[in-house]
């Protein structure tokens, strides 16, 4: 059973939805009071949600036995690191134009960027080692190095639990599910090493 | 204390009304069809529809000049969180809520605590308009035409005891009513206090409108506080007891992150938020931030309360 090229060009699709949202939203003056905000709310939400989808591949493929899902990691990684990218932008750009020493002080000081930034910084080795030139070329240095991913989610967490004022039924619903994809990594690991001792 | 001369402009003479309102047409007609095209999928209103208008509003040497902001922005984003914690679900969950009959409890030291009905209880006041920025504790700004009277003139009318120190606000309890209080974000219901001498400073207005027209419901109807030297959530909405105390009242977000939180919340851009910086701000319609300024840029009327006070630990 493999996955049709017409689903997967669906899911790409519905993929680009928030984005092209946000440029609708841009043209026709419909982004709310505070436009910056929104969009730098909206991109943070769907890159954590992509990074946390991407991450259900291989639990699903272990518990359903469709292994063909792995088709869809690789995309749903690389959405997961396009809206980061588009986080990171409005940030640079649209909160604070280009002022480097302004944004500086911020990634120092303020515990909650520093986090963000340190995502973005373990998602880029990620997206760039993506291609299957690279796989092919890190061998099972690759598997490692895409360990990776699971930090950026608990930094990706963090980052958006520091930044949330008092309702945190959001980030704590995203911790949860973190949680349940360690967790199954975890019995699985312990699992394995516990039938190879006998 | 300092009061500096008057600006003397209500915001209908700021950007006389009739212009104000046609203002989308000039723009309309200066840009071209590309901008009306993009202006009637815009939802955000320019002015209030259908609320009482205010009768007798003064006008006020406390206003600022500065530009008001839209009132779509004024009414369709800002904090209530008993009516949700996204900055749009204010408008849309308190659509319905109302505000009569309303009573208020005043209690504590005080000569005659006694409860009274929303009408009679702001009825001897004469309305001001007062165009006061606001500055929000997460880093945005505008500027809002409340219309409201000073609290002084309702305290002197109540005559707290000597012995009152403090004046503590609460607003409805009411999970019914008030559905983001079915959610335990916060320790409800919402309560926030004023030293007295903060009280009585003549920047201190219990809000009763906006805009010239009633308060909407979203903004704290029927009766708020607007404190604009300091942060927005000091400005607690939907009051329904005001007590005269000689403790400093424990208020809401102090107690929910006391190190984050203080009593006092003096805009202060010297002094950061523990997690983000006061030092700039982004004004709502604005691109670039702007720099926030000591008590908002209200020093000359409220700095000398704080003179000797240590504003890093009475932050």
């Amino acid at each position: 059973m493999t996955i049709p090229d017409t689903l997967r060009r669906v899911i790409f699709a519905a993929a680009l939805v928030p984005a092209a949202a946000l440029v609708y939203g841009a043209f026709t003056d419909d982004l709310g009071a505070n436009p910056i905000d929104y969009i730098t709310d909206t991109t943070g939400l769907t890159a954590l949600t992509f990074l946390i989808v991407a991450l259900t591949v291989t639990p699903l493929r272990r518990l359903t036995g469709r292994h063909e899902l792995i088709r869809l990691r690789r995309m749903l990684g690389l959405f997961a690191f396009f809206y980061a990218c588009l986080h990171m932008a409005t940030w640079l750009i649209l909160d604070w134009f280009f002022d480097f020493a302004s944004m500086a002080a911020d990634v120092v000081e303020r515990p909650f960027i520093t986090l963000g930034m340190t995502t973005f910084l373990l998602l880029l080795p990620l997206a760039v080692t993506s291609t299957a030139g690279m796989i092919r070329r890190l061998g099972k240095h690759w598997q490692q190095l895409h360990r990776l991913a699971y930090l950026a989610a608990i930094t990706a967490i963090i980052h958006f639990w520091w930044v949330v004022k008092a309702d945190f039924r959001e980030p704590r619903l995203f911790a949860l599910a973190l949680s349940v994809l360690l967790g199954f990594r975890a019995w699985w690991t312990i699992r394995t090493r516990l039938s190879s001792r006998f | 204390m300092l009061i500096r001369k008057p600006a003397d402009i209500p915001y209908s003479e700021v950007t006389p009304k009739s212009l104000y309102l046609r203002r989308r047409e000039f723009i309309r007609t200066a840009t071209g069809p590309a901008v009306a095209a993009a202006e009637a999928l815009s939802p955000t209103g320019a002015r209030a529809q259908g609320r009482p208008k205010l009768p007798h509003v003064r006008k006020s040497q406390f206003s600022t000049t500065e530009p008001l902001n839209d009132y779509g922005d004024v009414t369709g984003y800002n904090n209530f969180y008993e009516f949700g914690t996204d900055k749009e679900d204010p408008k849309a969950n308190a659509r319905h809520f109302t505000t009569r009959p309303w009573s208020i409890r005043v209690e504590g030291l005080v000569k005659a605590p006694a409860t009274y009905d929303i009408d009679g209880f702001i009825k001897p006041y004469a309305l001001e308009e007062r165009i006061y920025r606001l500055r929000c504790v997460e880093g945005w700004s505008m500027v809002v035409p409340w219309v409201g009277f000073p609290l002084a003139d309702l305290i002197k009318r109540l005559e707290p005891r000597p012995s009152a120190k403090f004046v503590e606000f609460t607003t409805l309890h009411d999970a019914q009513r008030m559905p983001g209080q079915r959610v335990p974000i916060l320790q409800w219901p919402y309560v926030e206090g004023l030293r007295m001498d903060e009280a009585m400073n003549p920047l201190s207005i219990l809000a009763v409108g906006v805009y010239g027209e009633a308060l909407p419901n979203q903004n704290g109807a029927p009766l708020r506080l607007v404190v604009p030297w300091k942060y927005g959530f000091k400005g607690i909405k939907s009051i329904v007891r005001i007590r005269f105390t000689d403790r400093q009242p424990r208020t809401s977000w102090e107690i929910a992150t006391p190190h984050e939180y203080g009593f006092y919340a003096n805009v202060n851009p010297n002094v950061d938020h523990p997690r983000w910086s006061q030092a700039t701000e982004r004004r709502l319609g604005e691109f670039r931030r702007r720099k926030t300024e000591m008590f908002n840029g209200y020093g000359q009327q409220v700095a000398s309360m704080y003179s000797g006070m240590d504003l890093r630990k009475n932050f």
